[in-house]
Formats: structure tokens, C-alpha cells, sequence
């Protein structure tokens, strides 16, 4: 069965980036990398930033991932859902690859009688439930997101117990931008533990700029950081595998 | 909240709109919409005769996945657990090729307001169904996962509990797929999202809960004080507070096992209440004594004369028993 990883990035944020790189350029290339961009926009009652919005969706789209609107309250279940189903998402490609491999010509799953998909679902089905995750989490904390922090931190608890009871196994990480010294900041490095923010997070300061375009490239050189670790560690073809997703 | 708002009002299909399959060449006439979720939205339909439930959506693969459950569901013998699965394939719109299915029309209301119209007598007896129905859906390798009022509904009569939404079924020992928070063990620190009878029977003891706060309630403190104390300000919730404490500590392994606690705390009630209207009777024919002016030897015949009636409503309920059972199971 197939082996590889999935890596995401969760980007939280409430509004438009205004500091450094074109964020929806570095999505892209995070897409390139396989990488997987999904960014939920926190807003609070009654604001509705059109360009915020409209660059939240371009990120997770051109990130090739999911994007969500979401009031601070109904957080938790939205960080959740966006996960699984940038996963399912990203599963569903390489099973499609896969198919197309097979069946040749330029078939995916949508082609295939309905009676034929449900087999292929038991396979993304499964999938889903035993490869191994990896989601880097870039926390937006400019000034607007002070009130919101709490109900992160709660969503973020809540999406390690959703993730944790999967049979595949799950590392995080947690980044915040802007930093204290930087534009982005390591709050957490790669864990799969995520219990360690509760005390993290009511040390967070809050203000300044928001450097989402730096803040998702700090979040591609933690990945490849990782990945070249593990390369030098184990010389097997595990970093073929996951280049293919 | 997490389907596309442009996708939502790019498929409300108006009432006479005639959807084919691409596949089966089925054809169907929208009615209307019955409701929507986070997985698509289900309309009420015609096919040559009978009525059916259509539910669209752009996720194909939730659509796959729902009628994996329904299929798999179709193989447990004599349930009546989801709504049995009519017809799977897509449809060639102005907007574009969309997945759908077609299932059983299940008619009634949910089980809140079912409850409000007939009485909470009804409480034990459509719990006591979903117990049974869960203990089969369990000893099939599945967890129904988002259980919630609002996903079961009563029909009849006679009245008979069904559940309609199976989007959130799991396999056993796999991560639950969807949840509601009020209903997830998880979200209240009682326990993990991983699919097992226990998260089900978890959710079963919410839903006794929510019986008697229609409007639920928030989570402050969480954990069991908070809710213990909720179902201790109820009275209607007193019976129930041992079963529902266990099933919330997780205590019951089986379905079984929290439905045998419901039905001896219903039988015992009965019984109770049976024994306590014959002294009543009694009292009532007599005079208007007071309970407190019961003499020590009255009270003791009185309730000698309760044992006796308990004895003998036990016979009868015995009786009734074996004579169901010889009726059925010998002929």
C-alpha cells in the first residue's frame, strides 16, 4: 500500500497581508513542492473584508488546498473539516494518478460507473485513516487577532484530538507571524504533541504587521529542513514517495 | 457552513425540475427541498410512482461514501437503521455533470419535536429502539458517529425511530468522520474521536439530556461535574441519572448493556407506579387521609397488599412474555 506523507500548511488569519512577498506567489510554489496551502479567515461578527476574502481564497487556490470563512465561535469544527478534507483532496489526486496509470487516457475517479467508485473510495477511505500527516500551523497574531487567540489555541487542541485518533501518524508544528524579533517566529517545532500550546499561547504578544507571503516561505524551508534531515538519516526511497504525491 | 454559498444557490432546484442519470437513465421530478447540510443538500422527489429522497451535492466523494454506508447497511439482516439505498448516479445540469442518490423516503418529524407533540411518555420507549438498532449497527463493524435529534426521525405509526443522515458513519477503530459538539465526547474532555460503540452511546446519553433542555446548553467548566449537575436540576432527568452517568463516563461497552439499565429502570417504574395507584385507590375510597396519618400497621398491610400486586403484575408481565414468545418462535 501506498506509503508516503501528507504535508499541509494551516494558515489562520483575519484579513489582508501587508508586508513582504506576494503570499499567493509562495503558495503556489509551496503547491509545487507538494505542499498543500489551506487557510481559514477568522472573522468577527458584521466584518466582512472583501480583499481579505478574496486573497484568503486565492491563497488556498493557488496552494492548491481549502479555503473557509469562518466566525471565531464556530472555529474548532471548521479547523477540522478544512484538514480532512484538504487531505481527502490530496489523496483523491494520487489515487487519480494511479488510476490514470491503469486505465490510461485521462480517466479519474468521475469517470468510473458509480458502482466502480464506491471501491475506490474504500481505498481513499483507508488511506486516509493510516498515512502519516504532517501540518505546519502559521498563526496570524497583528493586533486584530488578539481576542481571537483563545478560540485558536481551543481549535488547534481540538484538531489534535480529531487527527490523533486516526491509526497514521501526525507531527506539528507552530509558527506565529509577525514574531517578536522577525517577521515569523517558531513557537513549536515539529511535534505530535500539540498539549504544549496551552502555555505557549497566553505568552503570545500580539501587534504589528501582517508578512503572510515571508510567513508561508518561512513555512516551505521548515518542511524541506525536515525533509533533508530525514534523507541523510535513512537512505530509502521514502523522499522518492513523497515527492510524488 | 462548509459547502460554497455559490454552490449552494447554483443547485436549488426549483419544484418540476427533472433530473436523469447518466448511468441507470432513471429520471426523477424535484418537489421539494427537505433540507441541507454540511454534505449537500436532499430534496424530496418523484419516480414513476412513489416518493423518493435525491440528495446532490458537489462532493462526489461524499456522495461515494454515504451509499458505501447505505450498501453495507442493506447486508445487516432485518434493521432498520439508515433508509434503504434506491439509486446511485450523476446528472448532466445546465451547470455542469453532479453526483447524487436516491434513498427511501423517510416521513416524520425529528425526535425533539416528535417528543414535544406526544408526550415525553415516548422518552424511554424511542430510546430504548435506538439502542437496539445501534447494537446492530455495532456488532456490524460500524459507529454511527454525528448522532443527534436531528438526525432521527420518528415514523408510523406505530412510531418507530429510523436515522436519516448516515454521513458521518465510521468504520469501527477508525478516526469519527463527523461530529457535533454537543454530542462529541471529545469537545466536552470525556474522551477520544476514535470510532467505537462507546462514542455512540456517549452521544446516546447527551440526546436523554437534551430532551429536557430543548434549547442544550454550554459548555463552561466542561467534563462530567458540569453536565451532572445540569441533569440534577432537571427532575424529569432523575431516573435517568445513573444510566446517563454511565453512558457519559463511558461505562457501557455495548448497547446492550445501557439498554438492559433502561428498560429494568422503566419496568421498575412501572411497577412502582402500579403498586403506588392501588394504595392511592384505596385511600381515596375511604376517606381523605393523609399519607402522614398511616397507622404502623397500616402501612405495613398496605404495603404487604403493594407486594402482593407487584407479584402478580410480574406473573402477568411474565406470562404475557412467554406467550409472545410461543406465539413467534414456535410456529
Amino acid at each position: 500500500m501506498y506509503s508516503g506523507k501528507i504535508r499541509q500548511i494551516l494558515l489562520l488569519t483575519d484579513g489582508c497581508s501587508n508586508q513582504g512577498e506576494n503570499p499567493i506567489a509562495i503558495a503556489a510554489l509551496a503547491r509545487e513542492e507538494g505542499i498543500t496551502v489551506n487557510v481559514i479567515g477568522v472573522m468577527e461578527h458584521d466584518v466582512i473584508d472583501e480583499q481579505g476574502m478574496k486573497e484568503i481564497e486565492n491563497i488556498a487556490m493557488s496552494g492548491g488546498g481549502v479555503s473557509q470563512i469562518v466566525y471565531a465561535q464556530q472555529l474548532s469544527q471548521t479547523v477540522q473539516m478544512v484538514t480532512r478534507k484538504a487531505m481527502t483532496q490530496t489523496i483523491q489526486g494520487v489515487v487519480n494518478k494511479e488510476l490514470q496509470q491503469i486505465l490510461g487516457r485521462s480517466k479519474t475517479m468521475e469517470d468510473l460507473p458509480p458502482e466502480k467508485r464506491g471501491e475506490v473510495m474504500e481505498v481513499v477511505d483507508e488511506l486516509g485513516e493510516t498515512i502519516d500527516l504532517e501540518v505546519l500551523i502559521l498563526v496570524d497574531t497583528s493586533a486584530s487577532m488578539k481576542q481571537k487567540l483563545p478560540t485558536v489555541k481551543e481549535a488547534l487542541l481540538d484538531l489534535s484530538l480529531s487527527l490523533n485518533a486516526r491509526t497514521g501518524n501526525n507531527t506539528f508544528s507552530v509558527y506565529v507571524f509577525p514574531g517578536k524579533k522577525s517577521d515569523v517566529e517558531m513557537v513549536l517545532d515539529w511535534t505530535p504533541k500539540l498539549q504544549s500550546l496551552t502555555s505557549i499561547f497566553s505568552q503570545l504578544t500580539t501587534g504589528g504587521i501582517t508578512p503572510t507571503g515571508p510567513a508561508i516561505r518561512a513555512a516551505l524551508s521548515s518542511f524541506n529542513q525536515k525533509r533533508s534531515l530525514r534523507s541523510m538519516l535513512s537512505h530509502d526511497d521514502e523522499s522518492f514517495l513523497e515527492e510524488s504525491i | 457552513m462548509m459547502m460554497n454559498h455559490s454552490w449552494k444557490s447554483q443547485f436549488k432546484l426549483n419544484p418540476g425540475t427533472i433530473v436523469k442519470g447518466i448511468w441507470h437513465k432513471n429520471q426523477y421530478t424535484i418537489l421539494k427541498e427537505l433540507g441541507f447540510g454540511a454534505n449537500g443538500i436532499v430534496y424530496l422527489a418523484k419516480s414513476e410512482k412513489t416518493q423518493v429522497a435525491l440528495k446532490m451535492s458537489d462532493n462526489g466523494m461524499s456522495i461515494t461514501s454515504e451509499v458505501n454506508v447505505l450498501k453495507s447497511f442493506a447486508k445487516v439482516q432485518g434493521s432498520a437503521l439508515g433508509p434503504s439505498l434506491l439509486d446511485v448516479d450523476d446528472w448532466q445540469s445546465s451547470q455542469g455533470k453532479i453526483s447524487f442518490y436516491v434513498m427511501e423516503y423517510i416521513e416524520g418529524p425529528d425526535l425533539l419535536t416528535f417528543i414535544q407533540q406526544n408526550g415525553k411518555v415516548w422518552t424511554p420507549v424511542l430510546f430504548l429502539q435506538l439502542l437496539n438498532d445501534l447494537q446492530k449497527l455495532h456488532e456490524n463493524g460500524w459507529v454511527f458517529g454525528d448522532l443527534k435529534p436531528e438526525n432521527l426521525i420518528v415514523t408510523g405509526p406505530p412510531p418507530r425511530i429510523r436515522c436519516i443522515d448516515v454521513g458521518g458513519t465510521t468504520i469501527s477503530g477508525r478516526a469519527i468522520k463527523e461530529f457535533t459538539e454537543f454530542y462529541d465526547r471529545g469537545y466536552w474532555g470525556l474522551g477520544s474521536r476514535k470510532a467505537e460503540p462507546s462514542y455512540d452511546l456517549f452521544a446516546v446519553g447527551m440526546m436523554m439530556i437534551h430532551t429536557a433542555y430543548p434549547k442544550r446548553f454550554n459548555k463552561t467548566s466542561g467534563g462530567i461535574a458540569q453536565i451532572m449537575e445540569e441533569v440534577r436540576k432537571k427532575a424529569e432527568l432523575l431516573p435517568y441519572e445513573g444510566v446517563i452517568l454511565k453512558s457519559l463516563k463511558g461505562q457501557y461497552i455495548r448497547a446492550n448493556e445501557m439498554r438492559e439499565d433502561l428498560l429494568s429502570l422503566v419496568i421498575k417504574r412501572e411497577t412502582d407506579n402500579s403498586s403506588k395507584k392501588t394504595v392511592d385507590r384505596k385511600d381515596s375510597g375511604n376517606q381523605s387521609h393523609s399519607n402522614q396519618g398511616l397507622t404502623r400497621q397500616n402501612y405495613k398491610k398496605k404495603r404487604k397488599k403493594g407486594r402482593f400486586k407487584e407479584t402478580i403484575l410480574l406473573f402477568i408481565f411474565i406470562a404475557i412474555f412467554y406467550g409472545i414468545y410461543i406465539f413467534f418462535f414456535t410456529s
